[in-house]
């Protein structure tokens, strides 16, 4: 749990590449340790930093700033349930009491077998379908007490077809040599090669 | 649009203003005396609009609406107006917000009684809030480094202090970190906000969330007297002392304009502990017995009268001329008294003593032709949008704090392009547009290269260790802004290499100044950056061999002067070496020290040993009993600052009040006043009586200095720069060479670090354990191939001695080289030069 691994290191430097100022990678690459590692290490931050060339109190700064990305160890499926208006409306109180009696842990809490942190939020934008959760930021719609318990059996057994906490996608985006931005200053800076690819293109959309 | 540009006409509350194009709405309303109420909006930084308090209602011809006045800048014909109902109302709202979570323990609160959210909610505030609910609480004050505490309590988020960590001080070591009302400031764990200049965010903070340790819960605001003054140090910083129950408790950084911009550095923010030393001296002392008697060759230094001290300095001094002539009595030091001081110093060693083996300087400066020989520059010379700037200096950050934090603002906001021609990276070099890191001893193949644009590269393809391509670079991008100002910052980059290869490199520079200035182009200057306090007064006062005070030569002004001094010395004296040279050899038998601390600073420790101990009188003049004036045989108890009045020169040769505020302790007299006496005693009446008397004297006598009224200093905030100068640089008739690089050694570098083993540092229980540890640099290459992990011991072996070491890997250190702070308190790198030598080469073996 800690620095970025070899493996993730080459990522890293994928990542950097597409970006002509090296701090703009910092988002990508926090989601990149909280991928590694389930969430973000402090040792993490700190090889983002020197990795995006700022003090890690920035990588801080920034990190704190969004809830997504999770600074203390969090279970392998983070299961949001929906506290909103609608929701609430639509029974998610009681959906929420019965998540703490059938998980044993209170929001914000992570159960003992380090499966599953279970969060009351704020509207997540789907007040159609109330009330509703998000597993990783996937959504189960209209979720009955029932279906939320077999929605923990599938998490336990693994069957339920989501990725552990931190994974973004199942494809990772590759790009070619010749899009790369490459590490140029800010100042004075020559365009990226990718711009310049079809000259048809003059950039006001025509 | 105005047809006058260069004049926006708007009008605040009813009253017409002038205001400049681009200028804020605050700004020019201030100017025009309008005070409107702010906590982020600070003039040296950014504005982010992040505190509300500047709302005031704008009317740009669409009727008026609340904008806040730090981020619209003027427009023709805007109407400001700050005292509307609708204004009085937000602000009224934006303090009633701002207190929400603001803790009301004013009462133990160091900012209590000069807090602006204090004042601005008195004046502008609701009386009573409508909040009843639980403020947030965070841990009650935690420390973000050895001097500063945070107290997220009391904090209203305005972004001062983390605008000036990143923005001007480059440090962004603390950050806001979560969000919304949980929002906080803070440091990564474990990674304290280490910044030279982290005082200024206490200072800057306008709530009590940031205090200083050294200062937390030691006086309140309204019992603190104050006085205008000027920080000792070589780049005069314009500060306020303040004080209570005659003792010092605060240095507060001045806005001036054209020196620090309010800004201090720690070191110097913190020093003031120091005048309140236990260690300081008291009284005057004199040999003698354990039992306190008075001995001449006694092993303690025991107290005794003035009348005592003065009268056995002034026989010694006496027997000396007359025993082996006035040549056998030197002066060392010198550079931390004021001008005044220098001054009747000077005139006691070369009109009374007549001697000239006079040297503020401890050899580890340039000769004052290259510093008062050259066109100077100004800081905001150097500073000019769109100039160049080339650093032949010791890094800045480490040695002249607030010149760093200048020279950064023009670089990253100004487009000043920087040219480095130093031995190793510095703190600057991440913003160089050319960082020319040479090996030691050959800046001047890289000065000439870069100046003559004749590139003839080495057999290696380079340019005394810089790759060809890289001063060709910085050679074109210098001739393309060949029309604006250049401004050449000079001092000593190394202190293991002789001074010679600077001059070198000067001349070079000086050659194409004098091309270059003759073609109606502001051209060359250069602006000095040695080390210790007033130096820059020490060589304006004379304190050097040669020299006369008015920046005149004994060959040049001396017959003039000797009218009113009855005479000077009839031929130049020596330096500082010579000196300790013909000490040791037993040719000078009293050596008069003021603030000088040659066995601690003289880069030829052993020499300096063997010279005190062959001295027959050693008359010293100091704050503390350093280790020097521990050998000495009377001992003068001086003044420091703020416990006496005087002026001050800076590196541009800019003149400053420096004011009391303070007694000194005990029987602690002014040094002018120490001068004037001895002088007395050797039958000399100088007739001064107060420094301003000595001053009307210097104005009377010195030339560049002539007429210049201690009134004309007091009445301008920024003083006066000198600038006559009659003194003309003289090259050195032939160049040094560095002997060649072998492949085993390394070369090394040594400069000073901020933190030092330097009496006031020591002196300052806040500074005192801040010192770095020392450790060996050397380039990533070289570690590893001495094959260790980083921060192994190992030995260093030169050819003069060896010592044990931790080594690490750092990329600013050329291949080849290897870089040791010159000041550690732990290990002396004086022990691995050869001051004799061109350059110090270094071996690394490992256990």
């Amino acid at each position: 749990m800690a620095r970025l691994n070899a493996n993730n290191l080459t990522v890293a430097q994928e990542i950097l590449s597409r970006y002509p100022v090296p701090r703009s990678a910092l988002i990508p690459l926090l989601h990149l340790a909280q991928e590694q590692d389930g969430y973000v290490a402090e040792d993490a931050m700190a090889h983002i930093a020197e990795l995006v060339g700022v003090t890690p109190a920035e990588v801080m700064g920034t990190c704190s700033f969004y809830e997504m990305l999770k600074r203390e160890p969090v279970g392998q499926y983070m299961v949001n349930i929906c506290n909103g208006i609608s929701c609430h409306l639509l029974g998610s109180s009681d959906l929420i009491h019965h998540a703490e009696a059938t998980l044993g842990v209170r929001p914000g809490g992570t159960t003992d077998d380090g499966k599953i942190t279970l969060e009351a939020v704020e509207c997540i934008a789907a007040c159609t379908e109330a009330p509703c959760l998000q597993v990783n930021y996937r959504y189960r719609n209209q979720v009955t007490a029932d279906d939320f318990d077999q929605l923990v059996d599938d998490l336990r057994a693994g069957t339920a077809g989501v990725a552990p906490h931190g994974q973004l996608a199942k494809v990772r985006q590759h790009i070619g040599d010749d899009r790369r931005a490459g590490v140029s200053p800010p100042d004075g800076q020559g365009e990226p090669a990718w711009m310049a690819r079809n000259p048809s293109d003059n950039g006001d959309g025509s | 649009m105005s047809e006058n540009e260069t004049v926006v006409n708007i009008t605040v509350n009813g009253k017409p203003v002038q205001a400049e194009p681009g200028e804020w709405v605050i700004a020019a309303a201030e100017r025009a005396g309008v005070y409107i109420p702010h906590f982020c909006y600070h003039p040296r930084m950014n504005s982010v609009g992040m505190c509300r308090m500047c709302i005031v209602d704008i009317d740009t011809g669409r009727g008026p609406a609340l904008q806040p006045s730090c981020m619209v800048a003027v427009s023709e014909g805007m109407v400001v107006d700050t005292t509307s109902e609708q204004t009085r109302k937000a602000q009224d709202g934006v303090l009633e917000f701002l207190l929400l979570n603001h803790p009301l323990d004013c009462p133990v609160c160091d900012k209590g009684g000069e807090c602006p959210l204090q004042d601005q909610t008195m004046a502008y505030g609701p009386g009573e809030s409508r909040f009843v609910e639980e403020k947030r609480h965070f841990e009650k004050p935690i420390p973000v480094n050895d001097f500063v505490y945070l107290d997220r309590e009391r904090c209203i988020l305005c972004d001062r202090c983390t605008r000036f960590a990143d923005e001007v001080a480059g440090d962004p070591l603390i950050t806001f970190q979560d969000r919304g009302d949980q929002t906080q400031v803070n440091t990564f764990p474990e990674l304290p906000f280490s910044s030279y200049f982290s005082g200024n965010t206490v200072q800057i903070c306008p709530v009590g969330a940031l205090t200083a340790v050294p200062y937390r819960f030691k006086a309140r605001p309204w019992d603190l007297t104050e006085v205008e003054s000027t920080y000792p140090n070589p780049m005069g910083d314009r500060v306020v002392v303040q004080a209570s129950r005659d003792q010092v408790l605060r240095y507060q950084g001045v806005d001036s304009d054209a020196v620090n911009w309010g800004w201090l550095t720690d070191k110097d923010r913190f020093s003031f502990e120091a005048t309140a030393s236990e260690l300081r001296l008291q009284t005057p002392l004199i040999r003698g017995t354990p039992l306190g008697r008075p001995d001449p060759g006694g092993s303690e230094l025991v107290e005794t009268t003035w009348r005592q001290a003065l009268t056995q300095a002034a026989d010694a001094i006496k027997a000396a001329v007359a025993d082996k002539g006035p040549q056998s009595v030197a002066v060392l030091g010198g550079a931390r008294l004021t001008n005044e001081d220098q001054y009747t110093w000077a005139r006691l060693a070369k009109a009374v003593i007549g001697t000239d083996n006079v040297d503020a300087q401890l050899d580890d400066g340039l000769p004052a032709d290259a510093v008062l020989g050259l066109p100077r520059a100004t800081i905001n010379r150097a500073c000019t949008p769109g100039g160049t700037v080339i650093l032949l200096a010791p890094d800045p950050k480490e040695e002249q704090g607030t010149l760093y934090l200048r020279l950064r603002h023009a670089v990253v906001n100004d487009g000043v392009q920087l040219i480095e021609i130093t031995p190793r990276a510095t703190g600057l070099s991440h913003l160089a547009a050319h960082g020319l890191h040479h090996r030691p001893g050959e800046a001047a193949a890289v000065a000439a290269a870069l100046v003559g644009g004749d590139i003839d590269s080495g057999p290696d393809g380079d340019i005394g260790g810089v790759p060809s391509a890289d001063v060709a670079a910085a050679a074109a991008a210098l001739a393309d802004r060949a029309d604006q100002p250049i401004t050449v910052i000079l001092g000593r980059p190394s202190l293991a290499e002789s001074a010679d290869f600077t001059l070198d490199a000067v001349a070079e520079l000086a050659r194409f100044a004098n091309l270059l200035n003759a073609g109606g182009r502001p051209g060359i200057a250069f602006l000095p950056a040695l080390h210790r306090g007033n130096v820059l007064g020490a060589l304006d006062m004379g304190l050097a061999p040669g020299l006369l005070p008015g920046r005149t030569t004994l060959a040049d002004g001396g017959r003039s002067l000797a009218e009113s001094w009855g005479s000077v010395p009839s031929a130049p004296g020596a330096g500082t070496r010579d000196i300790l040279k013909a000490a040791a050899e037993g040719r000078i038998d009293v050596l008069i020290l003021l603030g000088a601390d040659p066995l601690g600073d003289f880069p030829n420790s052993e020499q300096a040993e063997e010279a005190l101990s062959q001295v027959g009188t050693i008359i010293a003049s100091d704050l503390f009993l350093n280790p020097s004036a521990g050998r000495a045989h009377v001992v003068f108890p001086a003044a420091g600052f703020a416990e006496r009045r005087g002026t001050h020169t800076n590196l541009e040769g800019r003149v400053t009040v420096q004011r009391q505020i303070i007694t000194p302790p005990g029987t602690a007299r002014a040094d002018w006043a120490i001068a004037t006496e001895l002088a007395r005693q050797l039958g000399a009446d100088f007739g001064l009586g107060s420094p301003e008397e000595v001053w009307e004297e210097i104005a009377a006598v010195a030339p560049s200095h002539r007429g210049l009224s201690i009134e004309a200093i007091d009445a301008s905030d920024d003083g006066v720069v000198v600038a006559d100068s009659s003194i003309a640089f003289t090259p050195p008739e032939s160049s040094a060479s560095a002997p060649p690089t072998d492949a085993y050694s390394l070369r090394l570098v040594s400069a000073r670090r901020m933190y030092d083993r330097g009496t006031l540092v020591q002196h300052t229980g806040s500074l005192a354990g801040l010192a770095p540890a020392a450790v060996l640099s050397v380039n990533p290459y070289d570690f590893s191939r001495v094959g260790v992990e980083t921060g192994t011991d190992v030995k260093v072996i030169s050819n003069v001695g060896e010592m044990d070491m931790p080594v690490v890997a750092d990329p600013g250190v050329p291949r080849g080289t290897a870089a040791f702070g010159y000041n550690h308190p732990d290990l002396d790198v004086r022990d691995l030069v050869d001051p004799n030598a061109a350059v110090t080469d270094l071996r690394i073996q490992t256990r």
